[in-house]
């Protein structure tokens, strides 16, 4: 098992292999933190998806991980920020299948399928910052 | 970078995917592939992920475009192994996998492809 971590963990999205470093740590909150293997799972692939859009289309960022517990429950929460050109069309972009790039189109909206509470903070010119969230059952 | 291997067993070439996969890595072992299937004249590609913790769409991606340019050497492909949470995740992330086949299990996998190479 690795170290237990307190408090927020931060890793930079510069290089793909960052991509791996993300899920690494992500998965490292969600098995202390004793989700089920398929909610670690779900958690693990958002993650996945959301820091290879911070590489990508962000242009590069970093990840913020941390446990929180809103007074009933335990949970993961994970953030994805880069000072990219932003989101222009919310509702396009969590579109399914609907991609800028060359990928499948199912990043933002199959991420969001896979947690439990999904916030996205875009703004034109200046960044996005997207977090999620999944709680212990 | 880290490369997958990949094992020729009479005409069936085995990719066991044991690493925490980069994308590097998944375009690396695209052109192995299609470089190993050229070369061997293999009739079937097995792709083991029993080790492999999450598919993504990146990944899942991967097989689709690994079965097509299987395909154009006359070859099939096989995934085979997939964890039940993967499977779940890959359901809702809303990834077909474009019609990959799949296997339970390595040895149901190479049946399939001899199977396939019977009726051929």
């Amino acid at each position: 098992m690795p170290p237990r971590s307190d408090g927020p963990e931060e890793l930079s999205i510069t290089g793909d292999d960052d991509v791996v470093r993300v899920r690494q740590l992500v998965r490292t909150y969600a098995q202390q933190t004793k989700l089920s293997l398929v909610d670690q799972t779900k958690l693990v692939t958002a993650a996945s998806e959301l820091a290879r859009n911070t590489l990508i289309y962000g242009g590069g960022g970093f990840a913020r991980v941390e446990e929180v517990n809103d007074g009933r429950r335990a949970g993961v929460r994970a953030s994805f920020h880069d000072e990219g050109p932003g989101i222009p069309d919310l509702t396009l972009a969590l579109a399914d299948g609907w991609s800028s790039g060359s990928g499948l189109g199912l990043g933002l909206s199959g991420a969001r399928r896979l947690v439990d509470q999904f916030d996205l903070d875009t703004e034109v010119g200046r960044g996005t910052v997207v977090t999620v969230v999944k709680w212990k059952r | 970078m880290e490369r997958v291997p990949i094992l020729k067993i009479g005409g069936v070439l085995l990719v066991s995917i044991q690493i925490d996969l980069q994308d590097q890595s998944v375009l690396a072992l695209q052109e192995d592939l299609a470089e190993k299937i050229s070369t061997t004249g293999a009739h079937g590609v097995v792709i083991d992920i029993s080790a492999v913790e999450i598919v993504d769409s990146f990944i899942g991606r991967m097989f689709a475009t690994i079965a097509s340019i299987s395909r154009l050497f006359d070859a099939d492909t096989v995934v085979v192994g997939m964890r039940p949470a993967v499977a779940i995740t890959l359901v809702e992330l809303g990834l077909t996998l474009g019609g990959v086949r799949t296997a339970l299990n390595l040895e149901r996998g190479m049946k399939i492809l001899e199977q396939v190479r019977r009726d051929a």
